[in-house]
Parts: C-alpha cells; structure tokens; sequence
C-alpha cells in the first residue's frame, strides 16, 4: 500500500475480436496519487495473475507521451479527464477517493477490438502509405540550408507534425472521423517547400485511403481538437479541404 | 583464440570510406529484386535501412512488436542531432565531431567506424530536410543549432524537445511509402524470437504474432537486427516498456559475440523515482543542462525549500569541480557528481537521492535579452520574468510539462529535482566495418550493435548513429556480402533447419506456460533490476559483481521454477511476451557482470571504485584494456572472452578531462 485512493474501475473485457465483450468491476484500494493511470491498471494487473486470472490487456509502450501507443477512453474521454495529456501521463491526482472510473477502448469500426482495450490502428499506417511522404530517395537530398524556410512556416509545420497517431480525435468525434490526423500530416508537409511539389496529389490520395478505411466524415464540431493530447489544431482540417479542393478542381 | 577481423579498410583514416566506397562490389538492379532482406525493428535505424535498401530495389520485410513501425522507442529521443555542418562558423569540423565522439567515449570506440559516422552526419540533416522534417530555424529562414555536452561548437540540430520524433516520423513516412509501393512488407506485432541459420550464414527469422500466437517463418538473404538497447535490464530505465534484448540475444546465442556489454549510459537528468509503484523514468533532456544550473544545498541535509536557499549557500558543484565545461560535462562525468554529492548527504527532496536543475537565472537572462530586443529600457521584474518564461517555454516547453505532469510541481517556479537513470546500451552485438556480426548474413544497427560510442556516448549522437547506420552505411556495405550471394535463390521455410528452430521457439514458449508457479514476471524483473542498479549501475567493485553473478544465477533458477503466467498461449499475451524477455535479461545481466569483473579499470560508463583517481575520476588503464571485449556465448552461464585491440592512430590518447 503506497497511498490512499480506494477506486472502483469498471473495464471493458473482451477477450478477442470475434467475441462480445463487457465490462467487469473492480476495486483497487492504496493507490498513490503520484501513480500514472498505467502503473494503476499495473497494480490491478498483478493482483489479477495472482489470483489466477487474465489481466487487462491495454497498449502502452513509452509512458512518457510520446510514442502515441496507449489509447484508454477513461470517463467517457480519450486520455482521461486533463487536457493535453495522454493515458500514460495522467496521474492519479487526478481522481478522488472512492471515485468509479469507467474505462473502455477506443469506439471506431475502423479500429477493431482486438481485445479488451487493445485496438488496432493500422488504418493510419495505410492513409500515411498512400501519400503522407515527400517522394524522395536517400541520397537526393541538397543541403539542407539551401532552402530557407520562414520560422512562421517552420513553427506551424512542426506544430502539425506533433501529431502522435495515437486516435483520440477518432475516438473523440461522433462520426469517428480521421480528419484531424490526416490532416495534421498533409498540412505539415504541404506548408514546407519540400512537401508543396506534390501537395495535391498527397492530399486526394490521403483523403480517398481515409474514406476506404471507413471513417465517418466532419461535420466540425471540434471534438478532436480539444481531446487531441497534442493539441492539433483545426485549422490543418480547412488547410487540408483547401488542399484537397483546389486538388480536385483542377484534376482532369 | 579467434582473431576478430574487423575488415577496416586500408588508408588514411579520411580516406577509408571514400576507398571503400568506390571499391566495395555492387549487386546490379535485376538482382537486388530477387535478393530479400530481413529488418527487426522499425526505429531510426530498422526505419532508415529499410527504406532506403527498398529504394534501391531490394524486397524487404520488416517486423516490429509495436502496433505500427512509428511507435519504435527512437521517438522518445527528446534534444537533438549532432552534424558537423558547421552553420554556426564556430571551427566545427569532421574531425572535430570525430575526436569529441572518441573522447567522450572514453577511447574506447573504433577509429574508423567514428571517422565514417562523422563524414556521413552531413547528409543526414540534407536528408531529413528533404523528407520534411520541421527542424527548429532561426528568423532568417535557416536552420538552427543548440549545444550539447562533451564539445565546444554547436553542432545540434532539433526539433524543439521532440527531435527524436520528428527525426523517425521522417524515416517512417519514407518507410510506409515504401510500403505504399510494394516494395516493404510491412509485419506489426510481431515479434522475433530467433534466427534461423543454415550452413553457418543467417537465412531468416522465426517470429511470433501477437495477436493469434502463431509462429510464422520467414527467409532472408541477409537479416539486419534494428532492435535498439537492452536498458530495461535494470527494470527501471527511460526505455520503452517493451524495450528489450531479445533479438540481439538470440542472435548472441547463434553464434554473434556480444561486445563491451557493461557499457551502460546512465543519464544525469532525470525525473527522481518516487515509489514502489515506479514502471519507467523519465528523462529531462541533456539540452536542459545548456541553460539550467544544477545545484544542491552546501549544508548537510538541508531541509529548507530550494526557493529559500539563498546564493551563497548553494553548491552548483558541476561549475565547481568542472570550469571548463561546466553544467555541459559529458553524461557519465554529470552522473557520478550528482551520485556522490547525494551519497554524502547534500540530496534534496523527500528521498534525498535527487539534485536541482535550476532554470531561475535562465529565465532572467532570457527576459533581459527580450527586452533590449523590444527596446524596452525600464522593464520590472515581472515583465522580465514573463518574457523569459516565454523563450523557456519555446525552446523547452513540452519538457516542462512532462515534469509538472509527472511531479505535480512547476518547473518555471521551483527548480526541477533530478537525478541519474539508465538511458542507453553503448555495448551491443559485435560488428565489422560492414556492420555484419559475426554470423555471415547477420548485421546489426543502431542502438543494437556497440561500434561509435565505446565506453560513454555523447549527447545527440544516438540519433546520428541510427541514421547514418541506416541511410548510409548499410546500403553499401551490404553490397559486400549480397554481392556473393546473387546465385542464392529464395529458400523454402520448408526445411530441417526452420522446423528445428520453430520447435525450439514453440517448446520454450510452452515450457514457460506450463511453469505455472507463484510470481509474476514483474516480480523477478524488479529482483533483477535491483542487483544490477546496485551492484552493476554507476559504481561497480569486483566484490559486488561476483556476488551478483552468484545471485543472478539463483535468480534465473527461481525464475524457471516459480513464474506464473496466465492467459493462452495462441492469443494476445503480453505476460507471455514480457516473460520471454526477462527471461533474456536475466542471461545478458549475467554476462554484464562478467565483462564489468573482467574490465579490471574504470572508462566512460563503466566506473569500478577499485580504479580512481586521487579526486574520483576514472582511471583508464589503456596499457591492458584497450579492447572491444567481444563475449562468445559456450553454453548457459559460459562465455568466451575475445579481445579486438583498439589501436588509436589519427589521435593522441590521453586523460581525459574537462576540467
């Protein structure tokens, strides 16, 4: 016993995809508050394979925010109740002493369970397979101060390409719609010289892989925005329409 | 004794690589697309290979555990780059960047492996450029640089605290459009559990997908291991929970030596422990030290608020013992002062094991600077204070909030406690020049092999490293063995050789199901860690270590006996999974001790009490151990000791110091 929070935690389980699943109630008693939500569900984990059942399976890789892996949908929200923050940097100072804590996957067709919290993403790897690259081959490349880029510009691409692909704006919008991840990729690179050549292209082959892979549509309502723990912004969804307009225009 | 033959080519140093360049046998394109590679591992260096050995007409698979290739641990790498482009006019050059890297690591790197690191580290920034990533520029459009420890010039190209990421977003995205071609076939959530020989070279891969547990063979005519450090020995690291050693070890069990394994980075700045609980630390990145000072309280024990401890009774002890250098003193020299001032008692906060990282006088500097900037004569404090939070928050921001996250305090208030953790593997498989093990077909990259950093790696090289690896080394000294093996044709899996291996993969997974004992591997991995952090971390003494062989080997006993795990074997398992690789760990931790028990002197990382100096600092004994220490792997619990002479002809070797 390392602190003094008593949790109720109900968690969805589902033991592979072609199952139903459900939620199942847990009490977990002397939790610290400088715990992450993790090393929580890490306690409750090891209570569970001592006692001889199957723990909650959950992604989780990095626990320092970056790598975009963990995924929990905690109180009905992606990454839990702070803003900015992903599941492995919540912590438990965030709850109170005898709360009930919800936790499910993320909810899109277009990520399947594959069991309890674990879901599978690989839609974004393929929307990024279909454009989401400047076309060049190791060794083109000239030196790289040969092509100033204003800060301005620098600063807003970086701010897009902070993107983690962890799926919180999915799990976030109604419509389960990956507006905002794909667009965070096609503005980063569409903002940047090296990426303007093939701007247009990017753009409607990202959105045709996008709308293959059975996400919903926009219908702007922001709640990828503000569930975004990177903060991605959406302006990169109307930089990413302009893109995608002005690309379907003029295609022949 | 073998003779290890590291097959460096002849010449000057500054000619090697141009040499061998131009002389290394090539393998036409029709050939490149009937010869087939194997990558584990989708970081800086699996990423960049495989992309680039795709690009040139190769037909590549790749595997990684993760659920997409873009998670790989490289994307936790927070400060930055090293290139000598020299931008900044500063005297940077190759050779600059070449020496820095020998002497940081303590002149226990390979000459000729650093010098062709140094010459290629140009390109790479060319490269990722090119591919779109957002480095930090300056007003003027170009691109901006940040100082690092261990050298004078500013050579550190970043991406505000997230260079890692940015850097890996880039390889990946040529990766997946790779993928996107056909020309990479692209395995998530899988995981290798050994390599398959045949006739002595390496053949292929047995893997195990997570998801359905099924094994699944897979032949290469070359397999590179991209598979990163093997940190997570010692439990807690700033390593990626799934970061292990598996490969590389299984790799070392077919037959690749495993060299300098004691080589471990323990990194000065990170978030302090602040349980039981603990799953991971978390690293403060380096570029922190550019601007903060670090500080504990003259007085023993003090127990008053950092705030409260006024100027003169603080010790910033890296100024003191270090002018030179001062707050930017190489890793390994950072960590130790830190370990000694708190092992005397000076620690600060609730555990006492932890040191302040002070950003106060930065952020006034930064104000002042604003304000002559804004023409602003009479700024108060506050406004000086506000503006130099500003500039913190642009070029640290998302590292300050990762501390208030973690911590529940705020760093632009009080200072930061810090306190040393393990960061990086500088020992790895054993490579030639060619990065080929020393199974023929076996290459290693990265993080994963042991070449650049001998026996301490400098800041922002780790990045360097990868890439270069990755873009533009491997695609030409492939061509060194694949050229030989045009006449190969793609091997069925359908062989003596691939049922032998998938039935030793398969029986171990279940002997370990079948154990059903008490604990779970969290239990034994926390042991293990333990007696390496205690007896094998920052300070070692050959008493310590052959006790903790005798303990480790009680352990590995305990651990075959006594582990529970549950679930089923054909379905997700990550207790299956991690089992597995603590099994691993507990052999490399074994032998980690038998090579920091044979180092009878302290270099880099590697500091043994018994080898001193008169004021603590390590004490090389480059008479008898200027050696790569590669370690052939008999039978359980035996390894053969083989010695590769470090020979230092283009520098003057010496103490090193920064004083």
């Amino acid at each position: 016993m390392e602190g003094n929070l008593n949790l109720t935690l109900k968690i969805w389980r589902q033991k592979n995809a072609s199952v139903a699943g459900k939620f199942e109630t847990y009490q977990v008693s002397g939790i610290s508050t400088d715990m992450s939500f993790l090393e929580m569900i890490d306690v409750l984990n090891n209570r569970l394979i001592e006692e001889g059942d199957d723990p909650v399976a959950f992604d989780h890789d990095c626990r320092e925010g970056i790598c975009g892996m963990c995924s929990m949908y905690i109180n009905g929200r992606p990454h839990g109740p702070n803003r900015g923050v992903t599941t492995c940097q919540l912590h438990m100072r965030s709850f109170q002493d005898g709360e009930t804590i919800t936790v499910e996957p993320w909810r899109a067709s277009a990520f399947p369970v594959i069991k309890d919290l674990v879901v599978n993403r690989s839609a974004f790897d393929r929307i990024i397979a279909a454009g989401g690259f400047v076309s060049i081959n190791t060794g083109n490349a000239q030196d790289a101060n040969s092509l100033p880029i204003p800060k301005e510009d620098a600063d807003d691409a970086f701010a897009a390409a902070a993107c983690i692909g962890c799926g919180a704006c999915v799990a976030a919008c109604k419509n389960a719609s990956a507006m905002l991840f794909t667009s965070a990729k096609i503005s980063q690179l569409a903002l940047l010289p090296q990426g303007k050549v093939e701007a247009s292209k990017r753009a409607e082959a990202m959105v045709a892989q996008m709308d293959e892979e059975g996400f919903g549509a926009c219908s702007n309502t922001g709640a990828c925005e503000a569930e975004c723990p990177k903060g991605i912004s959406l302006e990169n969804i109307a930089r990413m329409n302009r893109e995608y307009f002005s690309a379907t225009f003029s295609s022949k | 004794m073998t003779k290890l033959d590291a097959k460096i080519p002849g010449g000057n140093l500054a000619d090697k690589w141009t040499t061998f360049k131009s002389s290394v046998s090539l393998v036409n394109p029709s050939n490149k697309r009937s010869l087939e590679i194997i990558v584990v591992g989708s970081g800086l260096a699996g990423a960049s290979a495989a992309a680039s050995l795709a690009e040139l007409g190769y037909k590549v698979k790749v595997f990684c555990f993760q659920d997409s290739p873009r998670r790989a641990h490289s994307i936790a790498a927070q400060g930055g780059i090293n290139a000598a482009k020299n931008y900044q006019n500063d005297g940077d050059s190759v050779y600059r960047l070449f020496y820095d890297t020998i002497k940081g690591g303590d002149y226990r790197a390979r000459e000729a492996n650093v010098h062709r690191l140094a010459e290629v580290s140009g390109s790479i920034i060319d490269q990722c450029v090119a591919q779109g990533v957002p480095f930090a520029r300056e007003y003027g459009g170009l691109l901006s640089n940040r100082s690092f420890g261990g050298t004078q010039v500013q050579r550190t190209f970043y991406a505000a605290g997230q260079t890692g990421q940015q850097l890996l977003l880039g390889a990946y995205s040529s990766l997946q459009r790779q993928v996107g071609m056909g020309n990479v076939k692209m395995y998530t959530r899988h995981e290798m559990l050994d390599v398959v020989t045949i006739d002595g070279k390496a053949r292929g891969i047995i893997a195990r997908d997570s998801v359905t547990g099924a094994l699944e063979r897979h032949f290469g005519h070359a397999v590179l291991l991209c598979t990163g450090g093997y940190g997570n020995v010692f439990y807690l690291s700033t390593n990626a929970m799934g970061s292990n050693v598996t490969a590389a070890w299984k790799a070392h069990k077919k037959g690749a030596f495993f060299a300098n394994p004691c080589y471990t980075q323990i990194h000065p700045t990170c978030i302090p422990v602040s349980g039981d609980h603990q799953s991971k630390l978390t690293l403060m990145s380096e570029s922190l030290r550019n601007d903060g000072r670090i500080w504990v309280p003259k007085k023993e024990n003090d127990t008053r608020k950092a705030n409260e401890i006024p100027e003169d009774e603080r010790d910033y002890y890296l100024e003191r013992r270090y002018p030179a250098f001062g707050n930017l003193v190489p890793r390994d020299i950072a960590s130790r002062a830190a370990k000694e001032r708190c092992d005397a008692g000076f620690g600060v906060g609730a555990s006492k094991m932890a040191v302040y990282l002070d950003y106060a006088a930065a952020i006034i500097r930064y104000g002042k600077g604003e304000a002559n900037k804004h023409n602003m004569h009479n700024p108060s404090d506050e406004e000086i204070q506000a503006m130099g939070k500003a500039v913190v928050k642009e070029k640290y921001g998302n590292l300050f909030d990762m501390y208030k996250q973690i911590t529940g305090e705020d760093p632009y208030q009080v200072p930061m406690r810090i306190y040393p953790a393990v960061h990086y593997t500088m020992g790895g498989l054993w490579v030639d020049y060619n990065l080929m093990t020393t199974v023929p077909g076996l290459y290693a990259l990265g993080e994963a092999n042991f070449s650049d950093h001998g026996a301490n790696r400098l800041g922002a090289s780790a990045l360097m490293q990868g890439l270069a690896d990755g873009y533009f080394v491997i695609p030409y000294t492939i061509g060194a063995y694949l050229a030989a093996e045009i006449r190969t044709p793609a091997m069925s899996t359908d062989t003596p050789d691939f049922d032998a291996a998938e039935k030793a993969v398969r029986d171990r997974l279940e002997t370990l199901m079948n154990i059903k004992g008490n604990k779970p591997v969290d239990y034994f991995h926390k042991r293990l860690g333990k007696i390496m952090w205690d007896e094998c971390g920052m300070a070692r003494s050959a008493e310590g270590l052959k006790a903790s062989i005798k303990e480790i080997q009680a352990l590995q006993k305990e651990f075959w006996s006594d582990v529970k795990i549950p679930g089923e074997i054909d379905n997700l398992n990550p207790e299956l999974e991690k089992a597995g690789r603590v099994a691993d760990f507990l052999e490399l931790g074994e032998l980690m001790c038998v090579d920091a028990l044979d180092r009878d002197e302290s270099c880099g990382g590697h500091f043994r009490t018994e080898f001193q100096t008169e004021d603590g600092e390590a004490l090389r004994d480059d008479q008898n151990y200027a050696y790569v220490a590669a370690w052939e792997y008999e039978k359980q619990s035996k390894f053969k000791l083989h010695k590769e002479e470090l020979k230092y002809e283009n520098i003057k070797i010496a103490q090193r110091s920064y004083k």
